[in-house]
């Protein structure tokens, strides 16, 4: 059985210009120990994605569906059984660590305040848990640091400290909204060999939300392309990078910027814009920006299928580009 | 921060200074003096007065001998009230002003805050139509309705309290006026705190907070109360300082003898030594508490430092 299952996601946010379709029809399956990544850009829908699973939408947000988690059906949980669930069995590490924490709490008070909720440890026995684990995100002088205010950190020290909240109670899942974004390049693949170490030593399944193919490369075993709230691609990590099929990934990936391209070679991009989400077109949605579309692609939305062993796609073309 | 504070009260004297400077000669250029009456006194009595409180010397003199006795922290005799100095004066007032102040200010904190989150949580549900109504009428209504209103309601028709006096501040006395004075700060304090809460529960450390699992209360309590009473506490400052000095109009309709109705008798009657005294405290007072407020800024937001 698979740790998390999700069929059908629908996310709708009622705002005054009308009804925002954020995720339309989004399934997958994580094992445990696994990682998928879900790449897409801005407003594709995959922040939404998983803040919807944990029960996090905004307020005029509606979600429908099937979430699965470890065989239970969380979109049926009470809200306080879902609380329960959540920074125990689900975590979540957020994209600006900055911003993600408290700045009138001191980081102890921080990561205690889990340990007393859902382990119902006393101060001193969450004080030396809290401990350990900044220890084991390598943040230097814990015992004294933990005493610190969120400002007193550097960004990558941070993010460890976001890190390390998460991973207090050892969960099943960890949810990284991009995790690296808002750090340094060097800070980053420092923060990304440290989420590798530590799936591998609490054995924990990682969903990792990014828009860096890079980031995606280096921490996968699968990838799922997200476009305008729906899934357009889904493979093993090496097979979408070497093997990509669908007009959008492949765009993803030819949009990469090289260092061997010779000086003065314009960036490439994918010509367009995303399809508003108020409005989303009849047919498949990448149509309007897509190289090869045809009649049919604006009609009917494209299913997802399976075309290889572990790669799906959902794209109307024939044979499959 | 010990010369944070010794830098912000030495910085604080030239502020007084001129409120004080402003204050003298304003109340010189007023038409009319202390000793006007109906009936013109005879000339000698006049110059007799005049000499007396030094009236008779050019105004630059009468202003650096007021400066002189300032400094020694004596501010003159008052004109009307014969036998009191300013300094007794304000003495006496202050205490009834301030007890019945702070009583206000607490009950208008406590409400205020607990009201404006509880209609932050229910933004634009009914709750929170029902506060904002509630709030909009509070500081619509001012306090010469209000309590009379009061007075009407819980002293002449249930009889449930004195409609006004002071009785050495027993306790039935002080119910009305500092409902009086704290309904329009509730209705402030509610607004200033719903506005603060609601950005502060948009913030990603509140949705860390929940994705951690936390109950809602203590999301509220510990995580997002502080962050949202910052613009209450900056609001506050002046605030208690005005409240503490006394409303002039609570305190009249109320007979009670606190600081406010020295501020609008001594400007009608002329009282220079009056009207300065209660501006120069009215004034220490100001700086004072926001001087406070920057401390408490430093305990709600560890980000703030003083040196």
């Amino acid at each position: 059985m698979a740790l998390l299952e999700v069929r059908d996601l629908e996310i709708r946010f009622h705002t005054d210009d009308g009804e925002v379709r954020a995720v339309n029809g989004l399934s997958f399956r994580l094992e445990r120990g696994e990682t998928l990544g879900i790449v897409g850009e801005s407003g594709s829908g995959k922040s939404q994605a998983v803040l919807g699973l944990m029960g996090l939408l905004a307020d005029n947000g509606r979600l429908r569906g099937s979430v699965r988690f470890d065989g239970e059906e969380l979109t049926r949980l009470p809200r306080n059984a879902l609380a329960r669930l959540r920074g125990r069995r689900i975590a979540m590490v957020f994209q600006d660590p900055l911003s993600a924490l408290n700045p009138h709490l001191t980081v102890e008070r921080q990561m205690t305040e889990v340990l007393t909720r859902h382990e119902g440890m006393g101060r001193r026995a969450a004080r030396r848990r809290a401990i350990e684990m900044l220890e084991a995100v390598q943040v230097p002088d814990a015992a004294r640091r933990i005493r610190r205010y969120p400002h007193e950190f550097s960004g990558g020290m941070r993010q460890r400290v976001v890190i390390a909240m998460a991973l207090l109670c050892r969960p099943d899942l960890l949810i990284a909204d991009e995790p690296t974004t808002a750090l340094d390049v060097t800070v980053q693949a420092q923060v990304l060999r440290l989420l590798r170490d530590l799936q591998q030593r609490f054995h924990m399944s990682i969903l990792l939300i990014t828009h860096d193919l890079g980031v995606v490369a280096g921490l996968s075993d699968r990838v799922l392309v997200m476009y305008a709230g729906r899934a357009c691609e889904e493979a093993g990590v090496r097979e979408l990078f070497h093997h990509p099929r669908h007009p959008y990934t492949l765009g993803l990936l030819q949009s990469v910027p090289r260092l061997d391209t010779p000086a003065g070679e314009p960036l490439r991009a994918i010509p367009g814009s995303p399809p508003s989400l108020l409005q989303l077109p009849a047919g498949c949605a990448f149509a309007e920006r897509c190289p090869r579309a045809r009649p049919a692609c604006r009609e009917t939305p494209p299913a997802m299928r399976e075309i290889a062993p572990g790669h799906h796609l959902a794209c109307h073309l024939e044979p499959p580009p | 921060m010990l010369y944070y504070a010794l830098k912000r009260l030495l910085g604080a004297l030239p502020t007084l200074f001129l409120l004080l400077t402003l204050a003298f000669f304003m109340m010189r250029l007023a038409p009319g003096g202390p000793f006007d009456s109906e009936k013109s006194l005879p000339p000698e009595i006049q110059a007799n007065l005049d000499r007396k409180y030094h009236l008779d010397e050019p105004l630059p003199a009468q202003y650096l001998r007021y400066l002189g006795d300032l400094l020694r922290g004596d501010l003159g005799p008052s004109f009307q009230y014969q036998d009191y100095t300013v300094n007794e004066l304000i003495a006496a007032g202050f205490p009834v002003s301030a007890r019945l102040g702070l009583l206000a200010m607490a009950l208008a904190v406590v409400l205020g805050v607990a009201l404006g989150t509880l209609a932050a949580l229910h933004q634009n549900r009914p709750a929170d139509h029902a506060v904002m109504t509630l709030a909009m009428t509070g500081i619509s209504i001012p306090n010469f309705v209000l309590a009379p209103l009061l007075i009407l309601l819980f002293a002449v028709h249930l009889g449930w309290l004195p409609a006004g006096g002071w009785n050495g501040s027993r306790w039935q006395n002080l119910v009305l006026p500092v409902i009086a004075l704290a309904l329009p700060l509730v209705a402030y304090i509610a607004r200033l705190t719903r506005g603060s809460m609601i950005e502060v529960l948009r913030a990603p450390f509140i949705r860390t907070a929940r994705a951690k699992g936390l109950p809602e209360h203590t999301l509220i309590l510990r995580h997002a109360l502080k962050p949202a009473l910052l613009p209450v506490v900056s609001f506050l400052g002046p605030a208690t300082a005005a409240i503490l000095t006394g409303s002039v109009v609570v305190e009249q309709i109320f007979g009670i003898p606190g600081l406010g109705r020295h501020f609008v008798q001594g400007a009608l009657n002329r009282d220079y030594t009056l009207v300065m005294g209660v501006v120069i405290f009215y004034g220490a007072l100001i700086i004072l508490f926001n001087f406070i407020v920057d401390l408490l800024y430093a305990v709600l937001d560890p980000r703030v430092r003083y040196r």
